[in-house]
């Protein structure tokens, strides 16, 4: 692990004036995915600016009747909320499928949302990867990629984001809030806020150099059930083969790109009326298997079916 | 040499008369555990501030190393010293023995320029810090002249060998026999790679006092430990002081010593400095032994009955190009089932990877993963169930050597477990059991593991405050092995349990074998006893001797010992009154254990029925644990807790064996894919639901004194054919490759239009 410096800061003003000072430093939070990274020589930070402190832990609720979470809940704190589990069940479901208890309990909103690929060769130093050392290659394309992205790849990535939450926050058109390193607050949805590969997946997101997500913001749900189903080779804490978030008629998935992938041309078959199997294979239609991941296509094609005869029952009959 | 016949006769232990053997006895080191005051090998204190090193590995599988530049970590913050192959200390060449009695040769690091396997030592950072050290080992620069590697298993098949003095093994005629037979199956099981992923990494700390070593290990066998680093370094094994107190964890994977112990003696000796060293997480997946991949053919012809007419397993497996070892997969077999015509045998495939070695229940583990299933598919071709078509050929004598069993009670195993289990709600027809979105299902398998008893020492102290200390050059690798020496002990002396205490980890002790391969009980258990009954005797002679005594003059032989006191009918007195006034100063004992010289006229093994319920999820193929039970004979128990806690962690291991556990190689490295604990996944708690065991009431009195048998290594065995059993009753999905994930399961449920 290489020497760094540290900081915590007492409001959220002196933290992004820290960040400002000194642009190669991080944001800390729960440390739940950052500490590991450092220990594993993947992030090097000269500076850590803690924000696990900040007053953003706050769940309250919005005037339209939706909820702002603010970014440094923890996740066990949102997924326990008697109005996120009322309000938005597959949000809860979607935060307790993923991690584990010891994890959710220090894992933060605005983290979990900033954590990075569990891609096998991105944690793997001695292997090319274009994530962590940019220009040397991705390892994953030639090699054993069953876990790896169908949607949204190129030729210079093809690794997941591993996050269980924004799969269910996508679905439910959540937004994020941010403060950005001039002071000024702006406000994205989920579903855009990470970046797909391109040339340069070492750009993960739409924030900016010392940019900090304040709060996530989620409007009233639309009519419907919600479901968040997860498959995984052992119960729990492993990563997602595939996931889906289905609220009514909206679908997002989880392990099929490198960020929550909102299945809009399922979205909009079922808008059409097309029976769900075809629905649902309207967006398959793009997926791009590299090989051993191919099974992730009948995969998600079958789970998501199956969630959106839940979700849609009784509307549809 | 004794005979069994010595251990029929009815001794303290299988007495029990103050009932300590068989009790839920808690663990003796239980406390110092989960407060984190039971100090582990990198924990230790040294007498002075360590240094902290770090090995740096090898990026290619085979090849030579051009040039590593050490500039960059030479010059990094806190270090003390920097080696390669270059400039490390020089150690006796590999496999060099100077003292012919050393249980293990020398096995030095950086001996040359050559790379091996991947994640081999090829550098050595020492600093202050474990920071400064691993941030200095990340700027070593190596270059490398790569040469080609067989890496990939699947596709060098072809390149299988008989294993060295080894030869196939037939009975009869199988090749006739299995023509003949009127129903007939052959089918191809595949077992992966997998990692002993123990909590504790491999660690050392060192220190020298002048031209002598301490260094406290993780190491399942001392001696070997010992033996191994005096080899290396090249003095005598009396100049090497090992300690292993706490291990977190071995199973086989630390029947070895690795760089870490032989790095650290040696940069304590150059910084004369104790010296800390362990390996990474990464480290331990990659440059620690594994269990190779294993693909077994069997061949079973039966007659209409049922009853094995012709019988074969066929096991190719893998080693480390330098290094032999084979997972002998078709071993347990020769003593299983009933046939006239038999035919077992190995292949081997030498490989440039790090070392294939033993992992818990080796061949056992991996071999009943192919028969157990191959005999519940032979089942459902005969209309037979799987039970009935076991005690159909369950043999009355070893069915390859004709030697009469010690005691067997497999059947028994089956029927209890079928009982207790609800094995007669088991629809035989697959997938007719729905529950929701799940396929329910029911599968058992047969379990069947060896028993050893090897030489072993042990001595005992007690003092005159009456205190018994039983001290044996043992490990306890978290099995419990300080907690049944304790009862054994107390047992065997009358004394109460809290007057006993367990030394055990140091090779200044008398020596025991260590724990492995399942003979850690009966061998360290048994040599603790006849040291017991060698301290009765001094103590019997002691009393009936001194004219103080209330018992002088009466046949020591005829006195008892009981509630800590020595006694014969209503004259007794405490132990502790009789040391203080014959002999203030204690008392010290040795004694040993030494296999009898008719132990070989059994067949000698445990035995286990695993029973599983599993769920298949219908869309997803993914398969989830309902219900596992095991049934098992394994001799007479010592405590039923710590007993029951290692039978069950075994089934635990099987569950991943049968559902997560597997290190694919990545062929154009050389490396393992996953190299830690979020990769590659061993059962998580959610996993593991409602998993019980009982053991049978019984007695091995060829076995040894105690009549006791290992269990360490029972409870992985079947348990993996036991779950495979299970996924095909529930959804009619067969599967013969290991593990059993979502996308293999998923694939055969659509083949069934499912």
């Amino acid at each position: 692990m290489k020497p760094f410096t540290y900081e915590r800061p007492k409001d959220i003003a002196s933290a992004i004036k820290a960040m400002r000072a000194n642009p190669a430093a991080k944001f800390l939070a729960g440390g739940t995915n950052l500490l590991d990274l450092m220990k594993s020589e993947i992030e090097h930070p000269p500076h850590l600016v803690d924000i696990g402190r900040l007053p953003l832990a706050a769940i309250e609720n919005t005037r339209d009747g939706g909820l702002r979470i603010g970014a440094m809940t923890t996740n066990t704190q949102v997924a326990s909320d008697a109005r996120v589990r009322s309000l938005y069940p597959v949000l809860a479901q979607a935060i307790v499928s993923g991690g584990s208890a010891q994890l959710r309990n220090k894992a933060t909103t605005g983290g979990n949302l900033m954590q990075r690929t569990r891609c096998a060769y991105f944690y793997d130093t001695a292997k090319p990867c274009n994530k962590r050392l940019p220009g040397s290659g991705c390892a994953a394309l030639g090699g054993l990629n069953r876990n790896s992205a169908i949607f949204g790849t190129s030729d210079a990535c093809i690794a997941t984001n591993p996050s269980d939450m924004a799969v269910a926050l996508a679905a439910l058109d959540a937004r994020i809030e941010t403060l950005t390193a001039e002071g000024a607050t702006r406000s994205l949805a989920v579903a855009d806020m990470h970046r797909l590969p391109g040339d340069t997946p070492e750009i993960e997101t739409e924030l900016k150099s010392g940019e900090l997500i304040t709060s996530v913001i989620i409007p009233p749900a639309p009519p419907g059930g919600q479901i968040y189903r997860k498959v995984r080779d052992r119960a729990s804490y492993a990563g997602a083969l595939v996931s889906v978030a289905a609220v009514g008629g909206r679908v997002a998935w989880g392990g099929v790109a490198l960020k929550p992938w909102r299945a809009e041309k399922t979205e909009a078959a079922l808008v059409a009326g097309i029976e769900i199997p075809e629905a649902v294979g309207a967006e398959l239609a793009t997926a791009e298997p590299r090989g051993a991941n191919s099974f992730k296509i009948t995969l998600i094609g079958r789970l998501t079916a199956a969630a959106l005869g839940e979700t849609l029952a009784g509307r549809r009959a | 040499m004794s005979s069994v016949k010595d251990w029929a006769v009815p001794n303290p232990v299988s007495e029990n008369r103050s009932g300590i053997i068989g009790k839920s006895v808690d663990r003796y080191e239980g406390r110092l555990k989960v407060t984190g005051t039971a100090p582990y090998a990198y924990e230790v204190e040294p007498p002075s501030t360590p240094v902290y090193g770090q090995a740096v590995s090898a990026t290619i599988a085979r090849g030579r190393i051009l040039g590593i530049d050490t500039s960059a970590a030479l010059a990094s913050p806190g270090v003390k010293l920097v080696w390669t192959s270059e400039n490390v200390p020089k150690q006796a060449a590999r496999g060099e023995r100077a003292n012919p009695r050393s249980q293990r040769a020398s096995n030095p690091t950086m001996g040359s320029d050559a790379v091996e396997f991947y994640g081999q030592t090829i550098a050595f950072v020492a600093a202050d810090t474990l920071e400064n050290a691993k941030a200095a080992a990340a700027l070593i620069n190596v270059t490398y002249d790569a040469q080609p590697a067989t890496v990939d298993f699947l596709a060098s098949l072809d390149q299988a060998e008989m294993p060295p003095g080894e030869d196939d093994t037939e009975i009869g005629d199988f090749s006739t026999g299995y023509r003949e037979s009127s129903v007939k199956l052959d089918e191809t099981y595949f077992s992966p790679i997998a990692n002993h992923t123990q909590m504790e990494p491999c660690a050392t700390t060192a220190w020298w006092d002048g031209d002598k070593v301490t260094v406290h290990t993780s190491i399942q066998m001392v001696k070997g430990g010992q033996h191994a680093l005096a080899e290396t370094l090249a003095i005598p094994s009396d100049k090497v002081h090992l300690i292993t107190r706490y291990i977190g964890g071995g199973f086989g994977g630390k029947g070895q010593s690795y760089d870490d112990l032989t790095l650290a003696a040696l940069a304590a000796r150059e910084l004369n400095q104790p010296v800390k060293v362990a390996y990474t997480r990464q480290q331990m997946f990659q440059a620690t032994i594994h269990r190779p991949a294993v693909q077994m053919r069997v061949r079973l012809g039966a007659e209409a009955d049922g009853r094995l007419n012709a019988f074969s397993i066929e096991a190719i497996t893998h080693c480390a190009r330098n290094v032999p070892f084979t997972e002998h997969a078709a071993n347990f077999s020769r003593s299983l089932y009933a046939s006239p015509n038999r035919l077992t045998g190995h292949r081997l495939v030498r490989m440039d990877l790090p070392g294939a070695g033993p992992m818990r229940a080796p061949g056992e583990a991996t071999g009943m993963l192919s028969l157990e299933c191959a005999m519940d598919e032979l089942a459902e071709k005969l209309g037979l169930d799987p039970i009935e078509l076991r005690i159909r050929n369950e043999p009355t004598v070893d069915p390859e050597t004709g030697k009469p069993f010690s005691v067997r009670q497999l059947v028994s195993c089956m029927r209890e477990g079928a009982q207790r289990f609800g094995w007669e709600r088991r629809n035989p027809l697959p997938g007719k059991v729905q529950d929701g979105r799940w396929l329910v299902g029911m599968g058992m398998a047969a379990g069947i593991r060896g028993n050893f008893l090897l030489p072993a020492k042990a001595g005992i102290r007690i003092t005159a405050d009456g205190t018994v200390t039983l001290s044996q050059g043992m490990t306890d690798i978290g099995t419990g092995t300080y907690t049944i020496l304790a009862q054994i002990t107390a047992e065997t002396l009358g004394v109460p349990l809290d007057q006993v205490r367990v030394e055990l980890g140091d090779s200044d002790m008398p020596p025991a074998p260590g724990s492995g391969g399942q003979f850690g009980a009966a061998t360290a258990g048994s040599a603790a006893f006849e040291t017991g009954m060698v301290m009765r005797r001094t103590l019997a002679e002691m009393a009936t001797g001194d004219p103080n005594s209330p018992l002088f003059g009466v046949d020591p032989t005829l006195v008892t010992f009981a509630n800590g006191n020595i006694a014969l009918e209503n004259r007794s007195e405490s132990l502790s009154t009789l040391i203080e006034r014959v002999q203030p100063e204690g008392v010290y004992v040795e004694g040993s254990i030494s296999p009898a010289a008719d132990a070989r006229d059994w067949s000698q093994h445990t035995y286990g029925a695993q029973f599983a319920e599993v769920g298949v999820d219908v869309v997803t193929g993914e398969v989830r644990l309902r219900r596992m039970f095991g049934v098992f004979a394994a001799g007479r128990i010592l405590n039923a807790k710590t007993a029951k806690s290692q039978i069950t962690g075994g089934m635990i291991w099987g569950i991943g064996t049968a559902l997560t556990e597997t290190n694919p190689i990545d062929p154009r490295y050389g490396s393992f894919l996953n190299q830690d604990m979020a990769g590659y996944l061993v059962p998580s708690h959610a996993d593991i639901v409602n998993v019980d065991s009982m053991f049978l009431d019984e007695v091995d009195d060829k076995a040894n004194p105690l009549g006791i048998k290992g269990v360490g290594e029972l409870g992985i065995c079947g348990t993996g054919a036991a779950i495979a059993n299970a996924i095909y009753n529930a959804c009619g999905v067969r599967l013969r490759d290991y593990p059993m994930t979502p996308d293999k399961v998923l694939k055969g449920l659509i083949a069934k239009g499912l």
